[in-house]
């Protein structure tokens, strides 16, 4: 069976990367552009994984993890933070909003692929 | 009849509520939320002026002289024209100087002597005693009006009579009224509130006898005055010129009017309710014209009240003192009488009690205080409280002033009208004017002076005005005032032969012009003390006084006894309270105070209050060793204080100009920490700006290096991708950059004359290619001719490509129409680039020139780095122009700027 991830970023070119590299490793993948797509997305297609960016219009990603965390029916989503350095990786490196793992953009795909594969064994 | 128990039960209640309104004054007071401390309660308590003379007597007058009545009235409402000049300055006097009564106030400016402050005493006690006999009878004749009826025969003796009863209750009443507290504040918020209410309380029953008579017993004033007009010996009452029974003359017109004007201000009541209960000098602004209005309200039924009287009772069928209870009884409204003897009831009450507490206040510290301190001894002893024993004696003081206004109610009271023994009172007290108001404005008057004026216009006044007032009463030979000794040039009312003045008038010229010469002849004839000169300063110029106010004071003491003499008279408390505020004030911790002349003249001041400047300043003579003062050491002092003034003023504005240098340092310190914070935000933006386009190349070139089998599309699609993400990180980086370099003021600027329509031209070829691929349809708008203007034609033509490369970002797919303005306007070149996008979202329009702050949704957005904008105003803003966003009414983004054309330019 294979996992579904969802991308959520608002970078074009950053999704089409995330996007390939998924699909390469034979994950079924789903996009969302904004926070409020993808936790409408969440809900819907109840993925695995979500590669959530934490600098979103709308809802940012801290505020998309922390409705998934209140919400008991999502419980099996596990949440993997794209952060930029600086205040977000404090954040999410205090796991206060309820982040699985997190890795800071730019990001190496080796290491991303890695962290990826772990969470979904 | 009504009977005797129930008069006096009303009386007895109505003096209880008195009580009750007094305790509650004192008790808020005590809470600090004063009662009184406001312009209209101050006002009524004012009210005062109105006595029994007022509420009984003035009808009294009107009946025997028509409007001659209206004088008593009429001179305090012109004084108080003056009020705000001179009741202000009397009450910054008093204050500054804890001064208590009048007496204090002349003593304290001249020299605060004692003999002056006696001298005053006794001339107020003299001259007053009348009033107070008077009021006793106004009290014992409304008495006999209500409970026994018109004409009975008098007691021959004093414990059989009922006034003398009357008088002991009312010493009680004061004693109990006045001398309740054991600290000696000079202040009684209590009592002051009382007055007002007994103020408020005649007024009423007054309108509500002359509304009876006016409407009830008759048809109105109309009516009255028709049947006045009637009668002769009525309708000359209504004429100013009447030769009626009184046969006044125009010269007491004047005389009566300038007595009383002079009344209000110095009558020891008077005094007390304007100047030592004053809580705040701005409530004098309010009373100046409450109180005049208030006599008008209780003069207007007078006249009615009198022309009713005489039509009922007919010339001579009743006392006309009387006729505002005999009306109402004689028509059986018994209730009404009962109000208005109520309403009496608070005239005499107010009046007596007021009075008899100021003056038992001057006769303790003025008269029995320097008596006892000249006792050996007895102001050196160290221990023993004095509160009481001032207390004590001025309980005493009021009873035997109360049994002094009986005897002469006895003696001479029962001969006269209310009216003529009231003036005299007036007239009396009318001798502290010269050097009372002279003192406050003119610096030149001496204690010698004063004594001498004050003094002399008192003997005056007893020979031409008292004297005769007793001689009616059969205690002098009948032949005397017309020729006392055989002599008749000393006639006591045609003194040098000077006859045709009425006996007021008369007494009034003479004892004024005795006073006043005497005042400033000896003043200007005698050197003034230096003790004189520096009160006279520190009077007439009170208002000038700012904190470092000279101290006329040398000499040495010892902390110890200034503590001890303080402890006597403050009590423990009030005196710790001093010491400890002067420490605080003069910065020096509360053991290490020096006796210097600053702390002995608090302490003097402070104890002022209590027993008053004059013996203030013998009982801190008796512990301090004073240098007596020479002239010179006065103007040395004078030019110290001046010094010091001056030295304040300066530190004044040292500290003015400190505190604006903190504020400003404060407001650059807080622009600093903005100018910190929008860096740091500036560093955020750029390094996330920076970080997604490296984020995807990084991202994409890994995975096509680890994946080989890629599909060649694929492959070219990231190259591509890559090729144009870096481009965004060279220009990103460039226009930081650029941006820094003008905002630091580094960039290089060139400068030549710019033909703008040729630089629009080039703008619209060099971007044509973007239209074109957006299929949008550019139309430029130029004049055939415009200015050129002075400015950097490079730099122009960045701003330009900018909006114009904007402009075909944000035009519709299909159907995008770009339109670029040019025309001149006035002294500018303005130029517009206007889109038919979507226009910029009304929130986004204020932040749209910050840095990465661009527009609409980020998804939508296209490709840009965000300075743009930002840079292009730097760069119309250093070329001396300006650039904005203008709100278009179908949509579409309309930016615009303009540049100054230089005058004299060429075209």
């Amino acid at each position: 069976m294979t996992a579904r991830v969802l991308i959520a970023d608002d970078e074009p070119n950053i999704v089409l990367s995330l996007q390939f590299m998924l699909k390469r490793e034979g994950y079924e993948v789903l996009v969302a552009r904004d926070g409020t797509e993808a936790l409408e997305t969440i809900r819907r297609e109840m993925p695995r994984l979500v590669l959530l960016d934490g600098m979103m219009p709308g809802l940012s990603g801290f505020e998309v993890c922390e409705a998934v965390r209140a919400d008991p029916a999502l419980e099996g989503v596990r949440i993997l933070m794209l952060t930029a350095k600086g205040r977000e990786t404090d954040i999410a490196r205090g796991t206060g909003a309820g982040v699985d793992d997190y890795v800071t953009k730019p990001f190496s795909t080796r290491e991303l692929m890695a962290r990826i594969r772990g969470m979904l064994a | 009849m009504i009977p005797p128990a129930l008069v006096l039960a009303t009386a007895f209640g109505y003096l209880l509520l008195l009580f009750a309104i007094a305790a509650f004054g004192d008790r808020r007071a005590a809470q600090g939320r004063s009662i009184i401390a406001n312009p209209w309660i101050y006002a009524l308590s004012w009210g005062v002026y109105c006595t029994g003379w007022t509420y009984f007597g003035s009808v009294e007058r009107a009946v025997s002289g028509g409007v001659w009545f209206l004088p008593i009235y009429l001179g305090p409402m012109l004084a108080m024209f003056l009020a705000w000049i001179v009741v202000r300055k009397m009450v910054r006097i008093a204050r500054t100087y804890r001064i208590t009564s009048i007496a204090d106030f002349i003593a304290s400016r001249y020299g605060k002597s004692p003999l002056l402050a006696a001298l005053v005493t006794v001339i107020t006690v003299v001259g007053v005693l009348p009033y107070i006999a008077l009021q006793l009878k106004a009290a014992s004749a409304a008495y006999e009006v209500l409970a026994i009826g018109q004409g009975a025969e008098r007691a021959a003796v004093w414990w059989a009579d009922g006034t003398f009863y009357v008088a002991l209750m009312l010493a009680a009443f004061s004693i109990v009224f006045g001398t309740r507290h054991l600290d000696l504040s000079e202040r009684h918020e209590g009592l002051v509130a009382a007055v007002a209410f007994e103020s408020a309380v005649k007024l009423i029953a007054f309108l509500a006898v002359g509304i009876f008579v006016t409407w009830g017993l008759f048809d109105g004033m109309g009516d009255l005055w028709r049947r006045a007009q009637e009668l002769p010996e009525l309708a000359d009452l209504m004429r100013l010129d009447a030769q009626g029974p009184g046969s006044f003359g125009h010269t007491q017109w004047f005389a009566m009017t300038a007595l009383a004007m002079l009344a209000v201000l110095l009558l020891p009541r008077q005094f007390q309710v304007m100047v030592v209960e004053c809580t705040d000098e701005n409530h004098i602004r309010r009373a100046a014209w409450l109180f005049p209005l208030y006599l008008l309200l209780i003069n207007v039924f007078v006249l009615p009240v009198a022309v009713g009287g005489i039509l009922i009772f007919g010339q001579g069928g009743a006392d006309p003192e009387t006729f505002v209870l005999a009306l109402p009884m004689s028509q059986g409204a018994t209730a009404l009488a009962l109000v208005v003897y109520i309403g009496g009831l608070s005239a005499v009450t107010g009046m007596l009690i007021v009075e008899t507490i100021a003056i038992a206040t001057m006769i303790c510290n003025d008269l029995v205080m320097p008596a006892l301190l000249r006792r050996k001894g007895f102001a050196a002893r160290s221990s023993g409280d004095l509160t009481r024993l001032l207390l004590n004696i001025r309980r005493a003081a009021i009873l035997f002033l109360l049994m002094l206004g009986y005897l002469y109610f006895r003696i001479a009271g029962a001969g006269h009208a209310l009216v003529s023994i009231g003036l005299i009172s007036f007239a009396a007290v009318a001798q502290f004017a010269p050097a009372l108001f002279g003192g406050m404005y003119w610096r030149g008057g001496t204690r010698a002076g004063a004594l001498a004026g004050m003094l002399g216009g008192a003997l005056v006044w007893a020979y031409t005005l008292m004297l005769p007032s007793v001689a009616g009463a059969g205690w002098l030979p009948a032949g005397f005032l017309q020729a006392p000794f055989g002599l008749s040039f000393l006639a006591p009312e045609a003194l040098f032969g000077l006859h045709g003045f009425d006996p007021l008038t008369h007494s009034l010229f003479w004892s004024m012009l005795v006073n006043i010469s005497l005042y400033v002849g000896v003043s200007l004839a005698g050197a003034q003390s230096a003790r004189d000169a520096s009160q006279a300063l520190l009077f007439v110029d009170v208002f000038r006084s700012t904190g470092a106010e000279p101290i006329f004071w040398r000499g040495r003491a010892s902390i110890g006894d200034l503590r001890g003499l303080a402890v006597r008279l403050l009590g423990t408390d009030r005196a710790e309270a001093l010491f400890r505020d002067h420490a605080r004030e003069t910065g020096l911790p509360a053991d290490a105070l020096t006796p210097d002349a600053r702390l002995v003249d608090r302490i003097e001041r402070q104890i002022a209050g209590a027993v008053g400047t004059a013996s203030a300043r013998v009982m801190v003579a008796s512990v301090a060793q004073e240098e007596p003062l020479t002239i010179d050491d006065v103007v040395q002092i004078l030019e110290e204080a001046s010094q010091v003034r001056i030295y304040a003023r300066e530190l004044e504005e040292k500290s003015r100009k400190l505190e604006a240098a903190t504020a400003e340092l404060r407001a650059l310190n807080e622009e600093l920490k903005s100018l910190d914070q929008l860096k740091d935000d500036f560093m955020s933006s750029v390094t996330h700006e920076l970080r997604t386009p490296l984020t995807s190349i990084r991202a994409l070139a890994e995975l096509m290096h680890d994946t080989p089998d890629i599909d060649p599309e694929e492959r070219a699609e990231f190259i591509r991708i890559i090729v144009s993400e870096s481009e965004r990180l060279g220009r990103l980086v460039n226009q930081v950059l650029d941006l820094a370099k003008i905002e630091a003021g580094m960039a290089e600027w060139t400068s030549a004359e710019v033909d703008m329509r040729a630089l629009a031209g080039d703008a619209l070829r060099a971007t044509a290619e973007l239209f074109r691929e957006k299929g949008a349809l550019v139309r430029a708008h130029l004049p055939d001719e415009v200015p050129t203007v002075r400015s950097d034609a490079d730099r122009l033509m960045q701003v330009l490509m900018n909006l114009l490369s904007n402009a075909a970002k944000f035009v519709p797919d299909t159907g995008g129409r770009v339109d670029l303005i040019l025309r001149r306007h006035g002294n500018w070149l303005e130029l517009r680039v206007q889109d038919n996008g979507p226009g910029v979202p009304p929130a986004d329009r204020a932040a749209i020139f910050d840095k990465f702050r661009q527009a609409g949704e980020v998804a939508s957005r296209p490709p840009g780095t965000g300075l743009g904008l930002p840079i292009s105003r730097e760069i119309v803003n250093n070329l001396g122009g300006e650039m904005w966003l203008e709100h278009q009414p179908d949509g579409g983004a309309c930016f615009a700027f303009r540049l100054p054309i230089e005058q004299g330019g060429s075209t």
